[in-house]
């Protein structure tokens, strides 16, 4: 095996994983997996949505234990118990859906449970926040510790939780999707400490779907499809096709997909909805746009660039203080998400599990936005789940069941699931929020063609995103946004990546 | 229902009190029982609807204390009651009364929705101001006459169920006020809406998840104002019913319902948090509750270590459900 020999210098591995299988009462998760870390290695973990990544890894981080197979830290065999036994066996990991307390100061979330107290027994402020931010700082960050976590960006509230791993002194460190929200400077902020963290020997597990980014920062790429390790390799010997061949059990796909793209601006299509130099009173200023029926217009910038608050203000969850909103040519004002949903509004945010209901049955989740739709007074469970089951065909959403709790869907399906909500009866207006993030080619390529299918059906689709790929590959218009305004837009012609990382 | 725990402490609790006291499992003391709950019962559906949307509304009691005065003040009373009150007809004083609950209703909707004031201190300070109407309306006396119908609801027999003849050889019957009646028609009603309508499907997400309900264009604010009206509603009917059911209308007399309330929908099961639950658990919490108020009073202990051993019993009641949610999440 070659697992076995590449091992750094000999030393013997500090986790081994073998035969682990698991399973959530029918779904199986993982099947018969060996997995091997060594010391001082980044160990790159790329699959589909729903490939078992992080359930692997929430095994090795001890928050589910009862699984088969056997699983040894530092050749001993061991099996964790919780998220603190792991941390006393110094395993610490950043999850995908982050486990914040959005209300806390950033010191706060930094040292929960672990604050440092004076003489008297009582926290001591100004030593955690000095501490918080020397060890922010040594991230690379510049934030501030006494700042609510609810207010930072996805991205930073990421880094500020594995600031919180690194203060546990775990040895272990697992990252679960990190760079997905994460602007390109960031990216290497955190590439820096990931290599400082390897010089000092800790070993890291990292999972993305930006295959570049686990090609450019590991050692060993490891890649599982269907609950099943396809091959553990050397990054050296790996090539970006051979990955997603190994990914998708397929010949690869076109590599240049979002590279550049030619933009169909068509001035002849009827303008839905407009904004005129709208403003927030904070992030967002003059910012003047027009959607078009049956156009895709993408909104490109940087994260803190005002996206967020754009689309919100479209579906009347922030109200603007300045400039006009025209929808068919007559003004509006949204004073709520209801008032835009019900003036032909739909939107799906950059964080589904904000419109998700995890504990519901997949059919409520879909319904829910129609219900004033299709019953009256008396709720129809049956009529619900006939358009659920619909929505689950024409989706490939999988499993194909109306009645499992949404929780236990993959995040692929549930992106599925949020998009669904609004395709039972045809908004006018579809506002994406970085609509594929986090997501694998395969589920990728799904959201790829429901999105262009609901263009060619006449929508007025506005998709927000950080990644310029998502962009090039929707977009017939493109609007750079910059500190919350236009910077610059294009509307015909070819554009490149290039183009929109120059104006943003 | 998923949370079977509230019925087997239910069960022991009949069981226990059963071997404890011969007078206590009776037909007679049964409807006793239940006799008792009925006030409370009306409270607890409005207040389920406001727990299952997370909120919670401490006003109720003196809500109801409120607008059971109000009716009264707006009713002739005997010579001897000594309160400058505005004597009107029946129905025109039931309407106002229901209409003084509507306007509480809506100010405790707008202060949480409209200016953003947690529910529990805006219903705080609506607790303090029920109670200053009260104080205001009747200045310390008690008043004693109501409308017909408020007395006829409150206090009047509906039918009576024959039970055999009694030991002095008459025939002897239970009786079956109209309190019942009215109680059940509300959890009824409440267990209806709740569970088969498009607004009670709107309850339940949004306690389940304020923020993918607004998300998916629910109107939250709309759903949680409604609810904080349907409880002082709730409140009202529950308060004229109960001056009649007392025989009297004063200050502070509604006091223990507050906690019998809110303690009948959460030892049923409904959480806190919001989402889970419904009238079903109520009931069983009101159950409970009855069964514990009612046994202890038939058992020969101490009459103040009944107040200590009440909480207990309720405390362990909680504990139960708890640890019962956390086995079935886990499995
Ligand atoms: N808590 C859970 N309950 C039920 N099924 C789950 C749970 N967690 C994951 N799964 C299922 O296990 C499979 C693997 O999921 P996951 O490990 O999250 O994939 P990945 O991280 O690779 O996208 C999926 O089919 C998912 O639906
Ligand atoms: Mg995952």
């Amino acid at each position: 095996m070659t697992d076995e020999q590449s091992g750094r210098g000999g030393a013997p591995p500090l986790l081994e994983l073998t035969g682990v299988s698991k399973s959530f009462g029918g779904v199986t998760a993982l099947r018969d997996v060996d997995f091997t870390l060594y010391p001082g290695e980044i160990h790159g973990l790329v699959g589909e949505n729903g490939a078992g990544k992080s359930t692997m890894m929430k095994i090795i981080a001890g928050v589910h234990h009862d699984f088969e197979g056997v699983m040894k830290i530092r050749g001993v065999e061991t099996r964790l118990r919780s998220a603190r036994d792991a941390l006393a066996s110094s395993i610490g990991m950043v999850h995908q859906e982050l486990s914040i307390v959005p209300e806390l100061s950033v010191a706060e979330n930094v040292f929960l449970g672990k604050q440092p107290l004076t003489t008297l027994g009582i926290v001591d402020w100004p030593r955690m926040n000095r501490e918080a931010k020397a060890l922010i700082a040594s991230l690379g960050l510049d934030i501030d510790p006494a700042a609510a976590m609810g207010t930072l960006p996805v991205g930073l509230q990421q880094l500020v939780e594995l600031s919180r791993v690194l203060f546990s002194g775990a040895q272990i460190i697992i990252l679960d999707e990190p760079t997905s929200a994460l602007s390109p400077p960031e990216i290497r902020q955190l590439f820096d400490v990931l290599r400082r963290l390897r010089s000092e020997g800790r070993s890291i597990i990292f999972i993305s779907h930006f295959l570049d980014d686990v090609l450019a920062i590991s050692d060993r790429v490891t890649v599982f499809r269907n609950g099943k390790k396809v091959i553990t390799d050397e990054t050296r010997k790996l090539t970006k096709d051979a990955v997603i061949a190994h990914m998708i059990g397929r010949g690869s796909i076109d590599m240049h997909m979002g590279e550049d793209a030619m933009l169909a601006g068509d001035d002849s299509k009827p303008v839905v909805l407009s904004l005129e130099n709208v403003g927030d009173g904070r992030t967002l200023h003059d910012f003047s746009i027009e959607l078009r029926a049956g156009e895709i217009t993408g909104v490109y910038g940087f994260m803190g660039s005002g996206q967020i608050e754009l689309a919100r203000a479209l579906f009347g969850k922030l109200p603007l203080r300045r400039g006009s909103v025209k929808l068919d040519g007559k003004p509006v004002r949204f004073r709520s998400t209801a008032g835009a949903r019900k003036a032909g509004i739909a939107f799906l945010p950059e964080n589904r599990q904000m419109m998700l209901f995890r504990t519901e049955p997949v059919f409520k989740n879909v319904s829910i936005a129609i219900l004033d739709r299709i019953h009256r007074l008396l709720v129809k469970p049956a009529e619900e789940k006939r358009i659920t089951e619909g929505h689950i065909k024409d989706l490939q959403i999988r499993p194909p069941r109306t009645e499992i709790a949404l929780g236990s869907l993959s995040g692929g399906n549930q992106q599925k699931v949020a998009l669904a909500k609004w395709l039972t009866h045809l908004p006018k207006v579809l506002v994406l929020s970085e609509p594929t993030r986090g997501m694998d080619v395969g589920a990728k390529e799904d959201v790829i063609r429901i999105v262009k299918s609901l263009r060619d059906k006449g929508v007025a689709i506005l998709v927000l995103s950080a990644e310029p790929e998502t962009i090039l590959t929707l977009a017939d218009r493109v609007t750079v946004m910059k500190k919350g305004t236009v910077a610059r837009q294009f509307s015909s012609g070819k554009i490149e990546k290039a183009d929109l990382l120059a104006a943003a | 229902m998923r949370n079977i725990a509230p019925v087997i402490t239910l069960i022991a609790l009949v069981i226990f009190f059963s071997f404890a006291s011969s007078t206590f499992f009776t037909l007679d003391n049964a409807f006793n029982i239940i006799r008792q709950l009925s006030i409370t019962g009306i409270i607890a559906v409005g207040l389920t609807y406001v727990i299952l949307t997370a909120e919670i509304d401490l006003s109720v009691a003196a809500v109801a204390n409120a607008i059971g005065i109000t009716v009264a003040y707006f009713t002739i009373q005997p010579d001897y009651v000594n309160i400058a009150n505005v004597p009107m007809q029946g129905w025109i004083a039931v309407i106002l009364a229901l209409l003084a609950a509507l306007a509480i209703g809506l100010v405790t909707a707008g202060g949480i929705t409209i200016i953003g004031i947690p529910s529990f201190i805006m219903t705080l300070a609506m607790m303090q101001i029920a109670n200053g109407m009260s104080a205001l309306l009747v200045r310390g006396q008690i008043a004693y006459s109501y409308p017909e119908i408020v007395t006829t609801l409150g206090s009047g027999t509906a039918f009576r169920i024959p039970i055999g003849v009694d030991a002095a050889g008459k025939a002897a019957f239970i009786p079956i006020g109209w309190t019942i009646i009215v109680c059940l028609a509300f959890l009824v009603a409440g267990h209806i809406v709740l569970k088969y309508t498009r607004y009670g499907r709107y309850i339940y997400m949004v306690g389940g998840n304020r923020e993918a309900a607004e998300y998916s264009g629910v109107n939250v604010k709309l759903i949680i104002g409604s609810v904080m009206v349907i409880c002082a509603m709730c409140s009202g009917v529950a308060g004229m019913l109960g001056v009649a059911y007392f025989g009297s209308a004063q200050q502070n007399q509604f006091d223990t319902f507050l906690l019998d309330a809110i303690a009948a929908v959460v030892v049923g099961g409904t959480s806190l948090f919001g989402g889970r639950g419904g009238i079903g658990n109520t009931i069983i919490g009101l159950l409970v509750l009855g069964v514990v108020n009612n046994g202890l009073d038939h058992i020969q202990i101490d009459s103040f270590l009944k107040i200590l051993i009440r909480g207990l019993i309720l405390l362990a009641a909680l504990i139960i459900n708890i640890y019962a949610q956390k086995l079935r999440e886990s499995g």
